[in-house]
């Protein structure tokens, strides 16, 4: 009795500081974790609050008139060298029939966007009988008036220090008191390309060349990365090259991506004669890159099998091949391809390679296919930060928000799958 | 999941490279304009290849970043569709350069001198207006500076500004720049320091004795954590001024002018810098910028004259164009009117004259 109760004594004495060193550990977790979503938050807080107002766009209303004279003094429209932005100045020459002097004018155009003149010609183009006549359209202002109306231009500090001029700002605040300005989704973000004028300036050629490119690294890299994974666990002799293989599968995982840029500017360009700045070459590099990954979660993948469906299967005389593709295979693949889409995200984030490829250039046109030139959305936004202008400030962050949620639904899909097609032993 | 979709999954995935392999049939004739170079021209050719597109019936140029040197490298490497068609730079071609050119078969190069950037030394508004000499950023930033007697070389001691120059306040010496690679930096060691560095008689006086002793002594910058390589990213060298008002920033007049709410330059030589300033030539730190294109492409890839064209009409790089709301400054009239007539008529550099 006396050594059991000493043997409890022991135990009991010990207990308390047991259960002290368990919940000072299950603090420190609990710290580190709130440390990890706190920052988290921050970044995602000072995103939106900086990009969410890139959304939006001021726009002003104007009446203008497409008369003959300004548009066709010949007679005839001819699209490339109308004068279409006189139109617009026109219009708002007639907004303030006081403003005379050469200077103030000038003045008064850079209120609108060029955006506007190209407006005219679009609508022009779509309904020629237009012509002659008057139409009150909505136009995109000039990137500063928007930061005005935003409130990112702060009207109180001296004049020489802000872009826009007093004067400007009495006329926008005339404008909004007459009910002319008002802001409105910004849907150039979404259907233009790449511009130097803010309010031109759009995602959709980055969006398309990053889909482009991703289609190209999927097509290649998903392939040969199960093939890879297949034959060296189901096939491949297990012997020091089998070995070999794996650690430098694995060191290729770590290997820094600017590399592959190099090695795609030394093969695809320079030895293959394929294009600069292409979709293809981009999909190229980053199907190398994100190769490793792929075979490394396609072998644990298929690992995770159980023995016993792959004994079953032999048993029932089923022949290597047919073990492998009627069995192993879609059990295997949920894992292989959630592998394969934590790929394509590291491929969507990389920007390093396609610097080396001639992919961070200034690319107006949305690319059409996969030679056409193209920029990548992390390229994009690499871009962007670097640009005078205040307004890519906001814009920069929105595409960060786009490029974000690109990544999001890529990890859903990710999760979806495992959950609906993954089996529980 | 039904085997059905499993079936189309893999049959789609197994289809896909067919379908690429006949989209990506090799590239016919190049039908843009293809320009490399200089980050300094950067953001005046995109805005020039932007209007140039959406103006005319062309299709928009593409213009990639790759630094001076990079971009004249690609830009003699040969002629032909591969290769670019103009080359920006912030920097004259050098003679090296015009040799590689020769050597792939580009004879004729046009150089079209686009005006001016000044590159300012900066801080935030919040801080006091400052005034430095040439001689003084040499002795606040190299790495060795002038010791007691002639030529004697010491590692910089001075740590406040103070100590470069008892007229200046004691506050430490910071200062944010680019990195070596960058057009900027070269410029800045070369206008602002050696100036400061000529200051010195027996540095001077290297020049003509021992070239690479006086460039060693001109050129290096201090690596001792005062001088801050803040990457080529200037939005934020901007960005850290704001939030430290003791720190100075080294980028191009074009940073100054569109953020002049948050920071301003100092005066160099007793000159402030302004647009006026740079264009008369009396702010000590400036530097004309360039762009090289090829002849032989003149009329082989479409648009490539009425580039050249539209970059050097009045509207763009004129008093009042375009270009000079972007921060260019426009060189003096007579001059524009030379070289625009020189574009016209495509003279080329004449291989001798550089």
């Amino acid at each position: 009795m006396k050594d059991a109760n000493s043997t409890r004594m022991k135990v009991e004495a010990g207990l308390q500081r047991r259960r002290r060193k368990e919940r000072v550990f299950q603090l420190i977790g609990l710290l580190a974790t709130a440390v990890g979503i706190v920052f988290l938050g921050v970044f995602f807080f000072s995103l939106i609050k900086q990009g969410a107002s890139a959304f939006e766009q001021t726009h002003v209303r104007l009446d203008v008139e497409m008369s003959s004279e300004a548009l066709a003094p010949d007679g005839e429209l001819d699209l490339i060298y109308a004068d279409f932005d006189g139109v617009i100045r026109s219009a708002l020459r007639n907004l303030f029939p006081d403003v005379t002097g050469r200077g103030d004018r000038r003045e008064l155009n850079q209120l609108v966007s060029i955006a506007a003149g190209y407006q005219v010609r679009d609508m022009l183009v779509e309904d020629p009988d237009l012509l002659g006549g008057k139409a009150t359209i909505w136009v995109p202002t000039s990137a500063n008036v928007d930061m005005l109306v935003k409130g990112k231009i702060d009207p109180g500090i001296d004049e020489a220090m802000r872009p826009v001029s007093n004067q400007q700002i009495r006329w926008v605040d005339q404008l909004e008191t007459e009910g002319r300005i008002e802001t409105r989704f910004n849907t150039a973000l979404f259907t233009n390309g790449d511009s130097r004028e803010p309010e031109l300036a759009g995602i959709k050629g980055a969006l398309m060349g990053s889909v482009y490119m991703l289609l190209v690294t999927v097509a290649l890299a998903f392939p040969i990365g199960v093939a890879a994974a297949i034959y060296l666990e189901e096939f491949a002799p297990k012997n020091r090259w089998a070995d070999l293989i794996e650690v430098n599968i694995n060191n290729l995982a770590a290997v820094p991506s600017i590399v592959f840029g190099l090695l795609g500017l030394a093969v695809f360009i320079n030895w293959m004669g394929l294009p600069r700045s292409a979709p293809l070459v981009g999909g190229l590099v980053l199907s190398l890159l994100t190769l490793p990954v792929i075979i490394i979660a396609s072998r644990a993948a298929i690992q995770a099998v159980p023995p016993s469906i792959r004994q079953a299967a032999f048993g029932l005389g089923a022949s290597r091949m047919q073990v492998v593709f009627h069995h192993i295979m879609p059990l295997a693949l949920p894992g292989m391809l959630t592998g394969t889409i934590i790929g394509m995200s590291r491929a969507l984030g990389e920007s390093a390679p396609l610097l080396m490829i001639g992919m961070v250039a200034f690319i107006v046109d949305v690319p059409g296919g996969f030679t056409d030139p193209a920029t990548a959305l992390p390229v994009q936004v690499f871009l962007w930060a670097d640009s005078p202008e205040r307004a890519f400030a906001e814009r920069t962050s929105a595409a960060i928000i786009v490029l974000l949620g690109f990544l999001l639904l890529m990890n859903l899909t990710a999760v979806i799958i495992r959950k609906r097609m993954e089996r529980k032993w | 999941m039904t085997t059905r979709f499993k079936a189309r999954l893999m049959l789609a995935i197994l289809l896909l490279p067919g379908f690429m392999a006949s989209n990506a049939i090799a590239q016919s004739a190049r039908d843009y304009i293809y320009i490399v170079g200089s980050s300094t021209v950067y953001p005046f050719a995109t805005v020039v290849a932007e209007r140039f597109g959406r103006g005319t019936e062309f299709k928009t140029p593409k213009v990639e970043s790759t630094g001076s040197g990079g971009g004249l490298k690609l830009f003699c490497d040969g002629i032909g569709v591969d290769f670019p068609d103009i080359a920006n730079s912030s920097r004259a071609i050098k003679q090296s350069e015009i040799d590689a050119c020769a050597t792939n078969g580009i004879s004729d190069v046009i150089e079209v001198k686009i005006g001016y950037d000044g590159i300012v030394i900066a801080s935030a508004n919040s801080s006091a207006d400052m005034s430095f000499s040439r001689r003084d950023l040499f002795m606040a930033l190299a790495k060795q500076v002038p010791g007691g007697q002639e030529g004697q070389l010491v590692d910089n001691p001075n740590r406040t500004w103070a100590d470069v120059n008892p007229d200046l306040p004691a506050i430490r010496i910071e200062v944010l720049g680019p990195p070596p690679t960058s057009g900027t930096r070269d410029a800045f060691v070369e206008l602002a320091m050696e100036g400061g560095c000529k200051t010195v008689p027996w540095i001077k006086a290297l020049k003509d004795s021992d070239s690479d002793r006086f460039k060693s002594v001109c050129h290096t910058i201090r690596e001792d954590g005062v001088f801050v390589e803040a990457g080529e990213n200037d939005n934020l060298i901007v960005q850290k001024l704001e939030a430290n008002p003791s720190a100075f920033g080294i980028f191009g007049f074009s940073f100054l002018d569109q953020n002049a709410e948050k920071v301003k330059g100092a005066a160099i030589d007793g000159v402030v810098p302004t647009f006026e300033t740079i264009a008369d030539g009396d702010y000590p730190v400036a530097r004309p910028l360039y762009f090289y294109a090829k002849k032989a492409h003149v009329g082989v890839i479409p648009g490539l004259r009425e580039y050249l064209r539209e970059f050097t009409s009045e509207r763009a790089w004129g008093e009042e164009g375009y270009l000079s709301d972007r921060g260019l400054i426009p060189m003096p009239d007579d001059e524009r009117r030379q070289i625009a007539k020189d574009v016209r008529e495509l003279n080329a550099l004449s291989a001798a004259s550089h």
